[in-house]
């Protein structure tokens, strides 16, 4: 594998499923974690960060990975590639906006299956981050702690008994957890009950964030769940607590489902076929009303409005309608204004190629 | 409307200053106002966690501030291994090194305990290799406050064989007794 795969396919968690994936779109275990006798990355010079990067890379060539096929990373400096590739890198969420500005003195390595990615010299040395598709935080702790546990065979972890792992942030000293669910709650929107119900995740540790655009004004209809402690609670319980909430979550948006079908049927079908038509047939689409009208495509399909299209037409579209993407599709430097004719005309063309009909 | 600064751009930030009493309307093009600092806030731009973290620490360490002046002055404004002062983590949000947990060490409990809902210990995960003695520990602990369940229940057998389980762990780690 080279940089070149991993910045033209769909990545796994893209194009398959998972379960409840008709309102969980991902999953997404972080682990921050650092290595003893060594300045942060935000005070470490060019050759110390260097040297992490050589220790990560060491670790990752020594004997539990590559046992198997599928362990195998390949580890990219984020100096050599273009800024395009970073950017496409940063677009498929295999590393961060943090790592984009610190490519310097950056690196990934990346599964070639792309569930899971480590960045290097981030805020912490090492951000080891699993993304699955659909619901499974179990299944994503597994694969991230059994990962971690690899790379400490070899690695110095900075741990203290009684703060846990140290990380350059105190919001993430402890387990250096941060597990999330990307939940698609457009009926829990349509119906207003969302405020309602995200007020009340505050009261146990967890924060809920749109996943773009600022805070609540979730574009698409998309929101990120997360957990906010990371100190005095072990990695067990912060799974459990967001897999319950996520649940309530998922009974929650299939009662508004329910609810929307039988009292304003008429409605729902009438913005869906709209933004049907608007994806099949206009000329210009801005990123926001991308995601806008995707999420409709996307209950569409779930509510049996739309047949005919895959269900990751979401989360595939959602990235692959991105600048970068956008960019390395058409070959050229794109204006603002040339990639939301760009869009529009990607968008065209996966909406009608297929078999898709109301 | 031109910029006042450059005189090239159309001015689009305009707002009132009051400087000592002092009030002029100003002009700017945003590129002007960003350079100058004058905007502020474009939102998702400046606003960050960390300013907000930054907000907290000012405030903690007002605290720590005011009760030192009773107790005398913390040795450890500056950690002994990379150099940072707390003032310097405070602006940044961000530790320099591992050894700063050391060296700030108990003025940071306040903070910890604001930020992880009262929490300052760890129960999670512990590393493998180099956590081994830690994880034999924090064993034996979770073990005694079975231990100490079971009687309180009753349950002597069973406490029996925590007891044992105990010792024998104690002994692997050469910490015999409390």
């Amino acid at each position: 594998m080279s940089i070149k795969d991993y910045v033209q396919d769909n990545s796994c968690w893209m194009s398959d499923e998972g379960p409840h994936s008709d309102i969980v779109i991902s999953t997404r275990i972080r682990l921050a974690r650092n290595l003893v006798d060594h300045p942060f990355p935000m005070l470490a010079s060019d050759q110390e960060a260097e040297e992490i990067v050589q220790k990560v890379g060491a670790a990752l060539a020594a004997e539990p990975f590559g046992k198997q096929e599928g362990d195998r990373f390949e580890l990219i400096e984020l100096d050599t590639i273009t800024q395009l590739d970073l950017q496409t890198l940063e677009e498929k969420y295999l590393i961060s906006s943090t790592l984009v500005e610190q490519a310097d003195k950056g690196a990934v390595a990346i599964r070639a299956d792309e569930l899971v990615s480590i960045m290097i010299n981030e805020e912490d040395h090492l951000r080891l981050q699993v993304l699955m598709p659909g619901l499974q935080l179990s299944e994503a702790w597994e694969m991230a702690t059994r990962i971690d546990d690899q790379l400490e065979a070899s690695l110095n972890y900075a741990f203290d008994e009684r703060f846990g792992y140290l990380t350059a942030c105190p919001t993430n000293v402890g387990t250096g957890i941060r597990a999330s669910v990307m939940l698609h709650l457009p009926a829990l929107v349509a119906t207003g009950q969302i405020n309602r119900v995200l007020s009340a995740l505050g009261q146990v540790g967890l924060v809920v964030r749109g996943v773009h655009g600022e805070g609540t004004e979730a574009i698409g209809n998309l929101f990120q769940l997360s957990n906010q402690i990371t100190l005095g609670q072990s990695e067990e319980e912060v799974i459990y607590s967001l897999e319950t909430v996520a649940q309530k979550m998922i009974e929650h948006e299939t009662q508004a489902r329910q609810y929307l079908l039988q009292e304003s049927r008429e409605d729902i079908e009438d913005r869906i076929a709209r933004s049907f038509g608007i994806l099949a047939y206009a000329r210009r689409l801005s990123a926001k009303e991308t995601m806008q009208r995707l999420s409709d495509i996307r209950l569409g399909i779930d509510l049996g409005v739309i047949k005919g299209i895959s269900k990751n037409i979401l989360k595939e579209l959602m990235v692959t309608t991105q600048p970068a993407f956008l960019q390395k599709k058409s070959g050229v430097a794109l204006a603002p204004g040339e990639q939301d004719w760009r869009r529009a005309e990607l968008v065209r063309e996966r909406l009608r190629s297929g078999a898709g009909h109301i | 409307m031109l910029c006042q600064r450059c005189q090239q751009r159309d001015s689009t930030v305009h707002f009132t200053k009051i400087l000592n009493g002092n009030k002029s309307e100003i002009h700017l093009c945003e590129t002007c106002a960003r350079e100058n600092g004058e905007l502020m806030m474009k939102t998702g731009e400046h606003f960050s966690f960390q300013n907000l973290l930054s907000g907290l620490l000012g405030f903690e360490q007002l605290g720590s501030q005011s009760q030192a002046v009773g107790g005398g002055r913390s040795a450890s404004s500056r950690c002994t291994t990379c150099g940072l002062s707390y003032q310097e983590f405070a602006d940044h949000g961000r530790f320099g090194c591992a050894d700063c947990y050391q060296s700030f060490g108990t003025r940071l409990e306040p903070l910890l305990r604001r930020i992880h809902g009262g929490a300052t210990t760890h129960t999670g995960k512990v590393p493998h290799r180099t956590g081994g003695i830690i994880r034999q520990r924090k064993e034996i602990e979770s073990l005694r406050q079975e231990l100490q369940q079971m009687i309180q229940l009753e349950h002597f057998e069973e406490a029996a064989l925590l007891r044992d389980r105990i010792r024998e762990l104690e002994q692997k780690t050469g910490a015999g007794g409390m």
